[in-house]
């Protein structure tokens, strides 16, 4: 085993599959485009003497400046010289030019590069210094000082040029050898003996070619350009020879009367370098795994219009007990999926009445999150509420402007997400962050609304607002963030709090303060929550009522109390049994087998039946209704005895 | 920009004496680049093949006036002296007289400075100003239009300067006769004029500015956008312009603003072109100049003065950045 074989798994180095996105840069029209324009051009320059109409050098005093027309394609310049003809051989000379610049540039720096990066040590800080020194000249003095020495001469310019470009392909080479080096399978190799040029150019040159490769596709067009503007200042190829950037300083002596000899040379440099350029930009992309642009046409073009709830539904159990703050009807959430739309969430109602603790559990998958963001408006785009109403406080959110729905986050639902430290603006100090909803929304004046923003910070139990206030996210811990993030959703004094597993981000000490504060905010401010979290513990210790949601549908409901000790559904009750808080101290803990299924891979039957140990026949067939089986329980099982008969053995 | 305001972790003193500590250790670690960055010069410029007294005399002085030319310029003594006279004047300040002028070398730099100043200045700001604009607008409206700029943008970081240059002169000098074609007026002499004068080089500077700004913004902005703080920040009912303009750019700002930088050192190269099109006796002319007439002590001063440009752009923009970013921030 000499670890060859694992060349395959390569690192975390950008570009690690050189092949694979190169197939799925091909895959884009674009770049294909791009593509085939350079190898097109290319070969036109090569076969330039052969492909050339005339003699690019052949004047014609008596036909100078024509316009385009049949015995000149692309017209003559002011010396009678065919400007197509001209182009072709130019092409020669700026694409060779191009092709020097960056020649030098790869072999000057990508050895150096992955010797910085495979030896480190005093080789890789020299080397550092002299890209500092190199990237900190203007590139256009050192070129034009190198043409003092030696006279106008292209060659020496752009193997400066090159000189010059090395040092940002040392920085590329090198940290991407970095990257194959901490991978395992170099020490492996190491291990196994093998001699440093052979680790160099089996493991880590498959690695760093690829980047290196589209840097220097981008190189090759600023090296155009370069020829270009040295030529045209007569620093470069030396008229008569055709060069791209001599043709267009030809074309601008005579812009005066014929302004057309500027189009074609024009066109044909940018052209060339925006072909390069996309190359090298698809390629990167492809490497760095961003998906390329969906083509218009795979997606539907319109969502199809909400279906309003289903009249003959039957509220959800609770109902009765008072008007609901927010109640949640037939909700249907959708993703666009092939030439239609994909239902994740479907006919989930629910209420949650003021002041009340609503508990939403399941695994992850079940579409806990995004019936929470629906609430708020916040479904993550391309995905929309297909269906089912949302009314809080009596008033219709489905269908809102976004406009509308703004005025109602913040101030009369607030939200907390899971990743608090990530959720938190990283530019702006804590007080700020707490401070601008409460202004946007009340009104207040700046520093009212910093006051406010400090006592909230002590509401949610910071020891010293003042200090916390001047944070910025980064300076806290996570718990610290958590009630930042809570402070925030807080400060303009929402009548229902949505909070998407807050704790699950936490260590155990800080989920218990956590959870304290929640139930001290909930008393003190007689807020409604939505607690959405797959902890039973949580649970219990937070929650008056429960939602069990699985795959896409609510499957149980009722007081959390009845629904632990009694479950209703083989669901609920496989995550009860595999609860570590709240299984008997008996041998191995049981987990409910299988996984959540997709939603496209939803069965017509009950969702859970594959999972579940007590399904039949009717559950893998038939889609299961929401049933009462208890004064306010909710229930979508069928086997809901045989269940009761399992549990009291 | 909006959003710039409210830095309260730090008294204005505190943070102004961190900053010109950072700014005066970046500055001190420059020493050492700008002395190999002379001796790279100074080696290169002996090597030259052309003779200075040649430079001076022209061809057709006598063996004993070129003599006496080189004897005057110190170069009859050995390499290693006149490089020990070379450092010590630098170390003075001292970078030479012109050859074909006599005059020094730093006078007929600071003579042409303000030119290309205005110059690189002036495209600078025209392209973070419009590169934002367009960025941002990209970003937030991937329709047509915005994708439309996208267009645009990949194009105008590929075509060259000199060329539009010359299309710019074409349309609106000769065609609508707005604008003059070259020349220079001082700000002092006529500051319209001097506007006038600056707008189609400032245009064919700043377009690849302005393109590769608006590449950069428009990334930076989506990826922004994408991430968990703004959903909080929408959650807590924030208006949009509010998460757009003043959280999700103020973040955006970050990497723009590294861009802007290199931006600005390549202008200072690009205008060497633009200067020679428009006429405009700066810098860039200055170059050309010496370059094709070997005067060293001038390409010498050159180097100097836009390296140590080059130094004081990067610590500027990593004091900006530090700024931005308060990760990066010196506590």
């Amino acid at each position: 085993m000499t670890g060859t074989t694992t060349t395959v798994t390569a690192g975390p180095a950008p570009g690690q599959s050189p092949t694979r996105g190169a197939r799925q840069a091909l895959r884009d029209p674009v770049t294909l485009a791009a593509l085939v324009f350079v190898t097109l051009l290319v070969v036109a320059a090569v076969l330039a003497p052969w492909l050339a109409p005339h003699d690019p050098q052949q004047q014609d005093l008596n036909d100078t400046l024509a316009g385009p027309g049949a015995e000149h394609w692309l017209g003559t310049d002011e010396l009678g010289r065919d400007v197509l003809s001209r182009l072709l051989h130019g092409a020669r000379t700026s694409l060779l030019a191009a092709v020097v610049a960056v020649a030098v540039a790869l072999a000057v720096g990508l050895p150096a590069g992955v010797l910085a990066g495979y030896l480190g040590g005093w080789v890789d800080r020299i080397l550092d210094r002299v890209s500092d020194v190199i990237l900190s000249i203007p590139s256009i003095i050192v070129i034009l000082t190198v043409l003092a020495v030696f006279g106008p001469n292209i060659t020496a310019a752009m193997v400066t040029l090159g000189v010059l470009f090395s040092p940002d392909l040392v920085r590329l080479a090198r940290s991407s050898t970095l990257a194959v080096r901490s991978a395992l399978y170099i020490d492996a190799a190491r291990v196994a003996g093998l001699p440093h040029a052979r680790i160099i150019v089996r493991h880590v040159l498959p690695n760093v070619i690829g980047p290196v490769i589209i840097r220097s596709s981008m190189m090759c067009g600023l090296a155009l350009l370069v020829e270009g503007g040295l030529s045209f200042l007569g620093l470069g190829v030396r008229p008569p020879t055709p060069s791209w950037g001599v043709m267009v300083a030809d074309a601008g002596d005579v812009a005066y009367t014929q302004a057309w000899l500027l189009v074609p040379t024009g066109a044909l440099i940018t052209l060339t370098v925006v072909a390069f350029n996309l190359i090298g930009d698809s390629l990167h992309d492809a490497a760095a795994g961003v998906a390329i642009v969906a083509r218009p046409g795979t997606r539907p073009a319109v969502k199809p219009a909400v279906r309003p709830a289903d009249r003959g539904a039957p509220d959800p159990v609770g109902a009765e007990a008072g008007p609901a703050l927010l109640a949640v009807r037939g909700l249907e959430i959708s993703f666009p999926a092939g030439d239609g739309w994909q239902p994740v969430v479907d006919d989930v109602s629910f209420d949650v009445r003021p002041g009340e603790a609503l508990g939403v559990v399941g695994e992850s998958g079940c579409g806990k999150t995004v019936t929470a963001l629906a609430v708020l408006g916040l479904v993550p785009p391309p995905g929309a509420v297909t269906g089912g109403s949302i009314t809080f406080d009596g008033r219709e959110l489905v269908g809102l402007s976004e406009r509308d729905h703004e005025r109602i986050r913040g101030s009369q639902i607030g939200f907390v997400s899971q990743e608090s430290m990530v959720s938190l603006d990283p530019v702006f100090p804590v007080g700020e962050l707490i401070a601008e909803p409460i202004r946007h929304h009340l009104g207040l004046s700046r520093r009212q609304a910093a006051d406010r923003a400090l006592e909230l910070l002590e509401l949610v139990g910071m020891t010293d607002p003042r200090a916390t206030a001047a944070r910025y996210p980064h300076q806290l811990s996570g718990g610290m963030a958590q009630r930042v993030a809570i402070a925030m959703a807080l400060g303009a004094q929402p009548r229902l709090l949505i909070a998407d597993e807050p704790t699950t981000a936490l260590d155990v000490t800080t989920q218990a303060e956590v959870l304290d504060l929640f139930r001290k905010l909930q008393d003190e401010l007689s807020m409604a929550v939505i607690l959405v979290t797959h902890d039973l513990g949580v649970l219990a210790d937070l929650c008056t009522r429960a939602v069990v949601m699985y795959a896409g549908e609510v499957v149980e409901t009722g007081p959390v109390g009845e629904l632990l000790s009694r479950p209703l559904m083989p669901y609920t009750d496989g995550l009860l049994r595999s609860d570590p808080h709240l299984a008997t101290p008996s041998g191995r803990l049981p987990t409910i087998s299988g996984t959540v299924p997709a939603p496209a891979d939803w069965p017509a039957g009950c969702h859970f039946h594959a999972r579940c140990p007590l399904a039949t026949d009717r559950c893998r067939t038939e889609p299961i209704p929401l049933v009462e089986p208890a004064p306010g329980r909710a229930s979508r099982c069928v086997r809901i005895e045989a269940l009761a008969g399992e549990r009291t053995p | 920009m909006r959003g710039a305001t409210g830095n309260t972790s730090a008294g204005p003193g505190g943070g102004l004496r961190a900053v010109a500590g950072f700014v005066g250790r970046r500055l001190l670690l420059a020493v050492p680049l700008i002395w190999a960055v002379m001796t790279l010069s100074f080696v290169l410029l002996r090597m030259a093949p052309n003779d200075p007294a040649v430079s001076i005399l022209g061809d057709r002085a006598t063996p004993e006036q070129y003599d006496e030319v080189r004897r005057e310029l110190g170069l009859d003594r050995p390499l290693l002296a006149q490089y020990g006279s070379f450092l010590a004047d630098l170390a003075r300040g001292d970078v030479g007289d012109s050859l074909l002028s006599s005059r020094s070398a730093t006078e007929i730099i600071a003579d042409r400075l303000p030119v290309t100043l205005s110059l690189a200045l002036g495209a600078t700001v025209a392209s973070v100003v419009l590169g934002v604009a367009i960025g941002v607008f990209g970003a937030v409206r991937p329709s047509t239009a915005g994708r439309a700029s996208q267009v645009g943008a990949v194009v105008g970081q590929a075509v060259p300067n000199f060329w539009l240059a010359l299309v710019l002169i074409v349309v609106f000098s000769i065609w609508l006769g707005w604008l003059p074609p070259n020349g220079y007026t001082t700000f002092v002499d006529s500051p319209a004029d001097w506007a006038r004068g600056l707008v189609l080089p400032v245009a064919a500077l700043g377009a690849a500015g302005v393109a590769s700004i608006a590449r950069m913004t428009r990334g930076a902005m989506v990826e922004v956008l994408d991430r968990d703080f703004v959903r909080t920040l929408r959650a807590c009912g924030l208006p949009r312009r509010s998460i757009v303009y003043r959280h999700a750019l103020r973040n955006a700002a970050i990497p723009v603003l590294t861009v802007v930088g290199l931006r600005f050192i390549g202008m200072l190269s690009s205008a060497v072109v633009i200067e020679q099109i428009f006429a405009l006796p700066g810098v860039g002319t200055l170059a050309v100049t010496s370059a094709s007439r070997a005067d060293f002590p001038v390409m010498q001063a050159l180097v100097l003065y836009l390296t140590v440009a080059v130094v004081v752009v990067n610590v500027l923009v990593d004091a900006l950045y530090g700024w931005l970013n308060p990760r990066v921030r010196v506590p």
